[in-house]
């Protein structure tokens, strides 16, 4: 097989790591299952020279809007440059709000995008851009046009030129994998026999941290993506597992059980440093699935101390405890927005495990799955959305939900299972 | 492939890292097929072991050693009485047998996160290794872990495979 590499790479075309592309899979199918009340109508053009045949850059352009739920996109095939006169008119009366064209050209060998983002209304450019790429990362550039989109349009900066990891698993394979947010271009970080969980990206979006059973036990590992080192960074007796990045990337706070119950530990990101956060205490309480907020000040995790799992939050050293989820027995594996406004988590109600976020400031909780099996609840790197994992007909599928509940897709495969989902972080 | 290159020298790293942050006694964790143990060995004792008199009881299929499963009821995490037996007898065997290492793998049904059921299942492999503790095994023989949901032994979501998979395992 021909060893081919992605490369990920800032558009001003700085600096750029190198992923080894191990294997070639077979795409997630995307299947959207609801879409949001307040769409913004856009029409978007077939990009004058857009790769024969298929339109890459104009329909990866559309489906990343459709799938916002924000957008709903108006059919068009006619051919739109990146400058010139449009007739504003003509577009108004297909419906459209806004409409985008663009053109694409060799340059030296690289490829050059340059589009225009209108105001159908207004009659006047919202951008007009150009980025340039080398060709192997075309669905790149397409993804950060839909990202400036969805940006000019919404206010919000756009999720779509990220990436994500989950694990995926077929026979007695586990793999964990690293996909772009639509679930494209994947590559296996780390293949095994044994069981991954966990994995956590870290904040620059270099490396992953994970759990493996590969020792026949939960250890914690920390994976450089570009060069695939990995490192062993909490193996002590007993399970190891959990790991979470705090904000500056310098630590993991991890679960272990070395003096028998589970229990919260801060640990260097290199391993070393361990500090014992809570404690089993009279009612031999477990403790685990810490995750730092995002301004490091406080931990949230999981714990059995009233009973039942709730989330808790604590100082980092691992005073101040406080209860976090009130309704519902079985509160598990919080998740913080980047704004540390909202906490997402897994609850079960009536036998169904399902996906809620909280407002802390109010309180207010929101539903946000139908169950019965979800777990997982992962933030986009914009706040907006959240991804889960579920299982739809005994398969394990990875699902997304706006915060607001009003749009929904899923990513599935047909050959595997694919579960405990990571949306990594916004890239330079 | 390139993959399998690959994939074998990432093992190999992981062994040399691990080996850097290891506190560990289970080094010498022994295999875990336990049945396959159980049975070569135990015809290898009976009939090569000439001269010497004593069977390790480990190795006798007759033995309550041979049963090394704990079965747990749901939301529960305390040894039944009707386990007392078996884990007094492997934590007597441990006791007098101080080479002996074993492992103790806890597990849960698949409902629930995958991390908040790891502890679970650590809780159940604790509870067992505290309890052979009390009949004499020590601390650096013993070694709980858990693998929670995550190699569950009875397939399928009916309360059959629950029951299953709510279970700690003795590995020697």
């Amino acid at each position: 097989m021909k060893r081919s590499f992605l490369k990920i790479m800032a558009l001003s075309g700085a600096a750029a790591c190198l992923f080894p592309l191990l294997s070639a899979h077979a795409q997630l199918r995307v299947e959207i299952s609801g879409v949001g009340a307040n769409q913004i109508p856009i029409a978007i053009g077939q990009f004058f020279d857009d790769p024969a045949g298929d339109n890459q850059v104009t329909s990866i352009i559309k489906s990343d809007l459709q799938r916002s739920g924000l957008f709903r996109v108006i059919p068009s095939s006619d051919l739109t440059g990146e400058s010139g006169n449009v007739d504003d008119a003509r577009w108004r009366a297909l419906g459209a709000d806004a409409m985008v064209g663009g053109r694409l050209r060799r340059v030296d060998g690289r490829l050059e995008v340059r589009y225009r983002l209108r105001d159908t209304a207004k009659g006047a450019d919202l951008t007009a851009s150009a980025l340039t790429v080398n060709p192997q990362f075309i669905r790149l550039a397409a993804h950060r046009i839909a990202d400036d989109i969805f940006e000019k349009l919404t206010g919000i900066r756009g999720p779509f030129a990220t990436r994500i990891a989950y694990v995926a698993k077929s026979g007695n394979e586990y793999r964990l994998e690293v996909a772009d947010s639509d679930g494209e271009n994947a590559f296996t970080a780390f293949r095994d026999t044994e069981p991954v969980i966990s994995p956590a990206w870290s904040p620059d979006g270099s490396k992953l941290a994970y759990v493996s059973f590969n020792t026949k036990k939960p250890v914690v590992y920390v994976q450089e993506l570009a060069t695939r080192r990995r490192i062993a960074v909490a193996n002590f007796k007993g399970s190891n597992s959990a790991p979470a990045w705090s904000p500056d990337g310098r630590r993991l706070a991890i679960a272990l059980a070395r003096d028998g119950l589970t229990q919260v530990y801060l640990i260097n990101a290199e391993g070393g440093d361990l500090k014992q956060l809570t404690t089993a205490g009279g009612s031999g309480a477990i403790n685990t699935e810490p995750c730092f907020s995002p301004d490091g000040q406080f931990i949230y995790f999981t714990s059995d101390r009233g009973g039942g799992p709730q989330i808790y939050r604590m100082n980092l050293d691992g005073s101040d405890v406080r209860r976090i989820t009130t309704a519902g027995s079985y509160n598990i594996s919080p998740a913080l927005s980047p704004d540390g406004k909202m906490l997402s988590y897994i609850s079960r109600r009536e036998g169904q495990f399902q996906v809620h976020v909280l407002e802390l400031a109010t309180s207010q909780e929101l539903r946000l799955s139908d169950g019965p099996l979800d777990e997982s609840p992962s933030f986009a790197p914009n706040g907006r959305y959240v991804m889960y994992a579920s299982k739809s007909g005994g398969q394990g599928t990875l699902s997304v939900v706006a915060v607001d509940g009003s749009a929904r897709y899923t990513l599935s495969a047909k050959a595997f299972a694919i579960r405990e989902p990571a949306w990594g972080p916004f890239t330079k | 492939m390139s993959g399998i290159k690959t994939t074998a020298s990432i093992a190999a790293l992981v062994l040399l890292a691990a080996c850097s942050t290891v506190k560990l006694d289970d080094k010498a964790a022994p295999v875990e097929d336990r049945n396959a143990n159980a049975a070569s060995s135990s015809s290898n004792a009976d009939t090569g072991a000439v001269g010497s008199g004593t069977v390790d009881p480990l190795n006798d299929p007759t033995s309550i050693l041979a049963k090394r499963s704990v079965y747990f009821d749901l939301d529960k995490y305390v040894v039944k009485s009707e386990y007392n037996a078996v884990v007094e007898a492997h934590g007597k065997y441990l006791a007098g047998h101080p080479e002996r290492k074993v492992i103790i793998q806890g597990n849960t049904d698949e409902r629930g996160g995958s991390e908040y059921n790891l502890a679970l299942g650590q809780k159940r492999a604790e509870a067992v290794r505290r309890a052979m503790a009390l009949a004499g095994a020590k601390d650096s023989q013993m070694e709980a872990v858990s693998f929670g949901k995550e190699k569950p032994k009875a397939q399928g979501s009916n309360e059959a495979a629950w029951a299953e998979n709510r279970r700690a395992d003795i590995a020697y």
